[in-house]
């Protein structure tokens, strides 16, 4: 490991391309979480009904309909076979995230990662262990037993305790002591298990993730042989364990981060000074060549080293 | 499986322990879950779904809680539970019948704007719907029924005449007036509300819109209303037979008694001898 990665994260990123650009998907995912956030509140707040309902099912301008995939497969699962409209904003929904990437409803869209990214910066701040770390399978179990219990008493289940639609509906509708879900959700990633809810446990975030196994919207470590191994990207990354193949692969490995847990938020883009990552398709096939470098010695780029 | 041949049997096992440990915890949450969703679900009795609402325990696998039917009401009669506040499943939507009765709009716009068909498309003529039953359920408040002239629920009726209608029957207290009771026919009562929000009286209403399942018994099936359907219960009639003068408490010839030596044959079956003699009979009776 280098000195820097004792610098603070993202120090060198900031110093090397600027705040606003070593903030650059941040600030465009906060922008996108409120900018959806606002569209539900405009009919309430303002009188103007562009768009109507919430996340679980909304209609834009009275004409596109918009359904929650996993809040309708529940319905199918608990004996309703939901009305055709209903049918069609799944479907349109559930083919724009395979397409994007389903976390990209995680990072861009989901009004809980906010509250659990706050609960990280805080836990971060105060240098607390990672506490309780289940493991990250474990969501999918949890969308097992949602979809059980669905069936099992005949309603959809997850809707009685989702935090998600509990601070969201509660923000357009009215709150009730709904936000008891959400504070839970805040304690839990704060005090007891890092980064536990959206990267472990959250049923609606696994659900996105198997919807979008095959997205086209990718990130690619293109520019790999470049790292300068100061571990930014795996500090600020949610899901950081996707990082490790690509940019750690060797020539033939593709710089491609492959995995759908990957929630899409850019975020190890904005932090990497020497620019390794970037947007891309999943059939782009640049070639990217891996590191060349001594076993376990970085090779920090001579203008760099502090 | 490739990866159980691959890996070593450590990590076979270590998969297993994790699988379980994964299976284990997800059982007991899914049990909490089952658990909270059982109590969550008792739909309170003054809550009143939308016009065209599934059963129950149907509507919970329907709805998505969306709130597209509560935007689209003209009156703000709907709104979605909240938890906590409302007993209501939270996020369904529902009306309280005293605050916001529904309205019974001709085109139903809360129908028209479900989704999900969680509010039964099929409902074209809100006359139909079936949001509850209207039940006069204090008669010892109800300014009608202690003789006065309110009608006030009758007047507000959407369905005046069918849903509601004014039963005369002579007030026995003032010795000369009429009581006009309100009579609810369940058959026509769209369960809208519209009576229990306009009662008079303070605070609750005297009449009331229940759940159908809490307002309604079911006809008991073994009871005849011969006064409704006068075919007889069984095909065949069967001819049983006509009580003659003798013996017996209806005896028209000798009303309430026996006739002299009229008494049943001891030989026969059901026969016996009378231990009593009353005088001038000649048999035991009277
Ligand atoms: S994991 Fe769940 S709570 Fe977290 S951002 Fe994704 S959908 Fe939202
Ligand atoms: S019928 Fe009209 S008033 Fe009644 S709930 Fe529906 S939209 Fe509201
Ligand atoms: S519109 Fe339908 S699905 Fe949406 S909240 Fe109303 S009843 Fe439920
Ligand atoms: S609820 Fe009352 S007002 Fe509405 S239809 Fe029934 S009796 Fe009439």
């Amino acid at each position: 490991m280098s000195d820097k990665t004792h610098l603070p994260v993202g120090a060198e990123a900031i110093r090397d391309k600027g705040w606003l650009t070593a903030h650059k998907y941040l600030l465009l995912r906060r922008a996108s979480q409120l900018f959806f956030l606002f569209l539900f509140l405009m009919g309430p707040w303002l009188g103007i009904w562009w768009v109507k309902g919430n996340l679980s099912g909304s209609l834009t301008f009275d004409i596109l309909p918009l359904t929650d995939p996993f809040i309708a497969a529940q319905g199918i699962i608990a004996g309703h076979w939901p009305a055709l409209t209903a049918l069609i904003g799944a479907l349109i929904v559930g083919v724009a995230y395979a397409l994007i990437g389903g976390r990209v409803y995680c990072s861009w869209v989901c009004p809980i990662n906010p509250v659990t990214d706050g609960a990280h910066w805080l836990h971060d701040k105060l240098g607390m262990t990672k506490g309780w770390q289940p493991k990250r399978e474990t969501r999918y179990y949890v969308l097992g037993m949602v979809l059980a219990v669905s069936l099992l008493t005949g309603t959809i289940a997850w809707e009685f305790v989702n935090p998600i639609s509990m601070l969201h509906r509660g923000l357009i509708f009215g709150v009730g002591f709904a936000w008891a879900f959400v504070l839970a959700v805040f304690l839990f990633d704060f005090a007891v298990s890092r980064r536990g809810w959206c990267g472990h446990l959250c049923p609606v975030g696994a659900f996105y993730n198997l919807l979008g196994t095959a997205s086209v919207l990718r990130v690619t470590a293109k520019n790999r042989a470049a790292c300068d191994d100061c571990m930014d990207c795996f500090a600020v990354c949610p899901e950081n364990h996707v990082i490790t193949p690509a940019l750690r692969g060797q020539d033939d490995d593709t710089p491609l981060i492959l995995s759908p847990d990957c929630t899409n938020c850019g975020r190890c883009i904005d932090v990497c000074a020497p620019e390794v990552f970037e947007f891309t398709h999943r059939f782009d096939a640049t070639p990217a060549p891996g590191r060349v470098r001594a076993k376990s010695t970085p090779a920090p780029r001579a203008d760099k080293a502090a | 499986m490739s990866a159980a041949t691959k890996h070593k049997p450590m990590d076979r096992r270590r998969f297993l322990r994790d699988a379980s440990r994964g299976v284990a915890g997800c059982a007991l949450a899914g049990m909490g879950l089952t658990q909270f969703i059982s109590d969550a679900r008792a739909l309170p009795a003054q809550a009143i779904r939308p016009p065209g609402a599934l059963e129950e325990s149907d509507f919970l696998a329907a709805c998505i809680r969306c709130g597209l039917c509560v935007r689209d009401c003209p009156y703000d009669t709907l709104s979605l539970a909240e938890l906590g506040h409302d007993g209501a499943a939270t996020g369904t939507p529902f009306f309280t019948a005293r605050d916001v009765p529904c309205e019974m709009c001709e085109d139903i716009p809360c129908v028209v704007a479900c989704p999900t068909g969680a509010l039964d498309h099929n409902l074209t003529n809100i006359d139909d719907a079936d949001m509850g039953v209207a039940v006069l359920i204090d008669e010892e408040a109800c300014l009608n029924a202690l003789g006065l002239r309110c009608d006030v629920c009758y007047r507000v009726c959407p369905v005046i005449d069918k849903a509601i209608t004014l039963e005369l029957s002579p007030n026995t207290r003032s010795g000369a007036h009429a009581i006009f009771m309100p009579i609810v026919h369940s058959d026509h009562c769209t369960g809208c509300g519209k009576c229990e929000k306009s009662c008079v009286l303070p605070d609750e209403s005297a009449i009331k819109v229940l759940p159908t399942r809490l307002a309604k018994a079911h006809s008991a099936e073994h009871y005849k209303l011969g006064w409704e359907e006068n075919n007889p219960l069984v095909d065949e009639l069967i001819d049983l037979p006509d009580r003659l003068p003798g013996s017996g408490t209806d005896n028209l010839a000798a009303p309430g008694g026996f006739l002299p030596g009229d008494m049943p044959d001891p030989s026969m079956e059901g026969g016996f001898t009378s231990s009593i003699k009353l005088p001038g009979t000649g048999g035991a009776g009277q």
